[in-house]
């Protein structure tokens, strides 16, 4: 027994795999022809071989339960998801262009807010945003740049396009997944990559730490980079610990750095206090610092705004950064990004409807059963109500809430997500996936060559995070043949 | 480097160092006991007592018999210093220090942490005990491989080698303390097998140690030599000399802080011990109390900036 493509049905969704005539599209060609060379047997020992692989290597998440934290091991499918490498080189672009757009939006509001002078945003829109800080105005970061680290949730639709879901500029992670699954992968289907060319993944954390040493306020040959974590029992503390040790950064909580009264940041060490210049920081803006901000915080450093507001250290990504991934404000991205680079976008939005809108909200209340309905301002997927899989009861409370907060939600068409070949069993069966590709931009814009996929392991489900049962793939970025 | 990875660095060497030798120390009593004739007076509950763990046993266990011992030492999870919580405790330091360790080294902890857990009952039974006892061993040897082969031998570096042969020197001065009981209690006893013989092959083995001892000493296994060699010589990692020279040496080469007690320990080192008597044991408790005053030092000399 082996695969049987023909048995595979992708349904009314575009396949990242396979075309509806059941052939494998170009850039699997080799995967999907290999996959079903392979006995029942022989694709059950490689499953087994990835979770092995995976416990070993200590790929892991922590989910919040009531019965308190459990870290579970990394949920992966061992079906690599491709694209070609021309249609990712045209994504990478729109992926830079976007990101250069929206560092330029954030400047603007904490210094001219010339766009909103000039009537292209409402100021109310972006001024009532919770995640607008008044206590950043005037402050102008190194390079300009606010966001220097951005995950991008990108979204395939029927017509086989990718279109933007949402832009993460507070602390997006998964980018150590992302190299982790190739690195599973790479045991555990070792004769497909000498075959195809599929372009690396783990050029990141070297990007990652030249971009964060561009920040640095002294300019001394060998700046000290940290990254600051919440601690242990943070979901993704697996990958604050990846990034520093791939950086060589030390890894910090709050209790091991210091503000002195010069203004400077210090962490503890063996030989005493050292100075600090880069903190790439894991922390929400409110817990960053007790002073500003929280004052309950525990895991930030009080002083760190006046030392960052003096220019005596840089923080990536900058506090106040989280303005321009409110949902509503993703709304206008395509309308900032042509007044600041005077380009058409390259990468589409999903269509929104703005609930602070009166026309629109009528709009999204009459249809409460066929749209994605999200708060402006969560992540995780917390707090969402896909139309078509809810129950009256939750379209009613949904609509009360829109009509309380109407600046507070968004909705969206039901989207067809693309979906791929995923193990059920040890038979493929289609799954909606997703991609967040990770850019960076300090002097330098960078892209990841591909990025992250996030899989729905539920039959017809949507949701991928993987704090709610969402697993992942590898993402190959495949050079087509010449 | 952070005061904070400093002081995991140090007690991840430890737990290490704790789990080898009680797997090994367990090993070696399993071995012993089997062929031992009843008016020799060496029971399973001495390895609690090493272990100073006598109020966690009371506590869980009234029977003092082996596999309530073996449970107590090898795998229960309310000891904090079974070898179990050990390789958990060992783990849990370097989850949080990733970024100074060698990657492999993550997965080899991860590895034995698996195999514990999932072969400990190999353990508690006899059937399979030495395999799994070895195994274990072998895993902690294999750590302790990749860092010597692979690591940066920088002020990292230097904690492990503090925390591993503090509890290697502090073990030693323990198991010579449960050798010199055991000696004191079976010596009026007649018969033809030598009692100090056993118990000193046994001391000598719990440390890892019979080979060398031969083939430095060229002598039979007696009491006053074995003490001698398990306490002065400097060539054989497991004695207290040895772990003291490289205890000094470590400090030596961290950021610049005053460890008083190393003074003191050279000159209770350098003492002659004399009778297997009353008097060594009080010796043998100097050096604890020694071992105890240089882990509060080196907390306040360089762990102390974190918290």
């Amino acid at each position: 027994m082996s695969i049987d493509w023909t048995e595979y049905s992708t349904g009314n969704f575009y396949d990242e795999l396979i075309a509806e005539d059941c052939s494998p599209r170009e850039p699997a060609t080799r995967l999907v022809n290999y996959l079903g060379s392979l006995s029942t047997a022989e694709i059950n020992k490689r499953k087994e071989m990835a979770e092995s692989t995976i416990q070993e290597m200590g790929v892991s998440f922590t989910v919040y339960t009531e019965e308190g934290n459990i870290d579970r091991a990394w949920p992966f499918d061992i079906i690599p998801r491709t694209i070609s490498a021309s249609h990712w080189e045209k994504t990478a672009k729109g992926l830079k262009q976007r990101l250069k757009a929206l560092n330029m939006f954030i400047n603007d509001l904490y210094h001219e807010q010339e766009i909103i002078k000039d009537g292209v945003i409402p100021a109310e829109i972006v001024l009532k945003s919770k995640n607008f800080r008044p206590e950043c105005v005037g402050v102008t970061p190194p390079h300009g740049v606010w966001a220097n680290i951005c995950g991008t949730d990108l979204v395939r639709d029927l017509d086989g396009q990718f279109y933007v879901l949402e832009d993460n500029l507070r602390v997006p992670s998964g980018v150590s997944y992302m190299i982790e699954n190739r690195e599973i992968t790479k045991r555990v289907l070792p004769e497909l990559f000498s075959k195809d060319s599929i372009l690396p993944v783990n050029n990141y954390p070297a990007h990652l730490f030249d971009m964060l040493a561009s920040l640095s306020p002294r300019d001394i040959p060998q700046p000290e980079i940290v990254v600051l974590t919440p601690g242990i029992f943070n979901s993704a503390y697996f990958e604050h610990a990846f990034l520093a040790q791939q950086m060589g950064a030390e890894l910090v909580e709050g209790s091991d750095l210091v503000v002195e009264d010069d203004d400077c940041v210090y962490m503890k060490t063996i030989s005493g206090l050292e100075q600090v210049d880069v903190i790439y920081r894991r922390i929400d803006d409110e817990f960053l610092d007790p002073e500003t901000f929280r004052e309950d915080s525990m895991l930030g450093v009080p002083g760190l705004m006046r030392a960052w507001k003096a220019g005596n250290v840089a923080l990536a990504n900058a506090p106040g950064a989280g303005v321009a991934d409110d949902k509503v404000v993703y709304a206008y991205v395509p309308d900032i990004i042509r007044y600041y680079l005077q380009e058409e976008p390259l990468l589409p939005n999903v269509e929104t409807f703005l609930c602070s809108d009166p026309e629109q909200r009528q709009y999204v209340l009459e249809n409460l059963d066929k749209l994605v309905v999200k708060p402006a301002n969560e992540s995780g997927g917390y707090g969402m109500l896909v139309g078509p899989h809810s129950t009256k009861k939750e379209q009613e409370q949904f609509a009360t809430l829109i009509s309380k907060n109407p600046r507070n939600y968004i909705a969206q068409p039901t989207l067809s997500l693309s979906t791929a070949p995923t193990l059920c069993g040890s038979t493929p069966e289609p799954r909606h996936l997703d991609l967040r590709p990770f850019i960076l931009q300090g002097k330098n814009l960078f892209v990841t060559t591909g990025g992250l996929t996030r899989v729905a392991m539920k039959k017809g489900s949507l949701v991928v995070n993987s704090s709610q049962g969402g697993g992942s793939k590898d993402t190959w970025i495949v050079e087509e043949k010449r | 480097m952070l005061s904070k990875v400093a002081e995991r660095m140090y007690w991840f060497s430890r737990y290490i160092e704790r789990a080898e030798n009680t797997a090994r120390m367990v090993g070696v009593y399993d071995n012993l006991l089997f062929d031992l004739p009843r008016s020799i007076n060496i029971s399973w509950f001495n390895l609690v007592v090493i272990n100073s763990s006598e109020d966690v046993f009371n506590a869980r266990y009234t029977v003092k018999d082996e596999k309530n011992v073996v449970k107590l030492l090898l795998a229960d999870s309310t000891n904090p210093n079974s070898m179990s919580s050990s390789l958990l405790m060992a783990r849990e330091n370097v989850r949080t220090s990733r970024d100074v360790l060698p990657l492999p080294l993550w997965e080899l902890i991860n590895e034995l942490c698996m195999y514990v857990s999932e072969h400990i009952r190999d353990g508690i039974n006899r059937t399979n005990r030495h395999g799994f006892l070895d195994n274990v061993i072998k895993g902690c040897q294999q750590i302790n491989g990749l860092l010597a082969d692979n690591m940066s031998k920088d002020a990292a570096w230097q904690f492990i080698r503090l925390g591993r042969n503090l509890e290697r020197a502090d073990m030693a001065s323990r198991i010579l303390d449960a050798g010199i009981t055991a000696q004191l209690s079976s010596s009026d006893v007649e018969q033809d097998l030598d009692p100090s013989q056993i118990i000193w092959g046994n001391v000598l083995r719990s440390c890892d140690g019979a080979m060398n001892y031969r083939r430095t000493m060229r002598a039979t296994v007696e009491g006053t030599r074995v003490c001698q060699f398990l306490l002065h010589d400097k060539h054989f990692p497991r004695s207290i000399t040895f772990c003291a020279d490289q205890i000094a040496a470590a400090v030596d080469l961290l950021p610049a802080c005053e460890i008083k007690e190393l003074a003191k320990l050279k000159t209770l080192l350098a003492g002659e011990p004399g009778e297997l008597d009353e008097s060594f044991s009080d010796y043998l408790n100097d050096l604890q109390l020694s071992f105890a005053n240089l882990h509060m030092q080196f907390g306040q000399c360089w762990f102390a900036l974190n918290g």
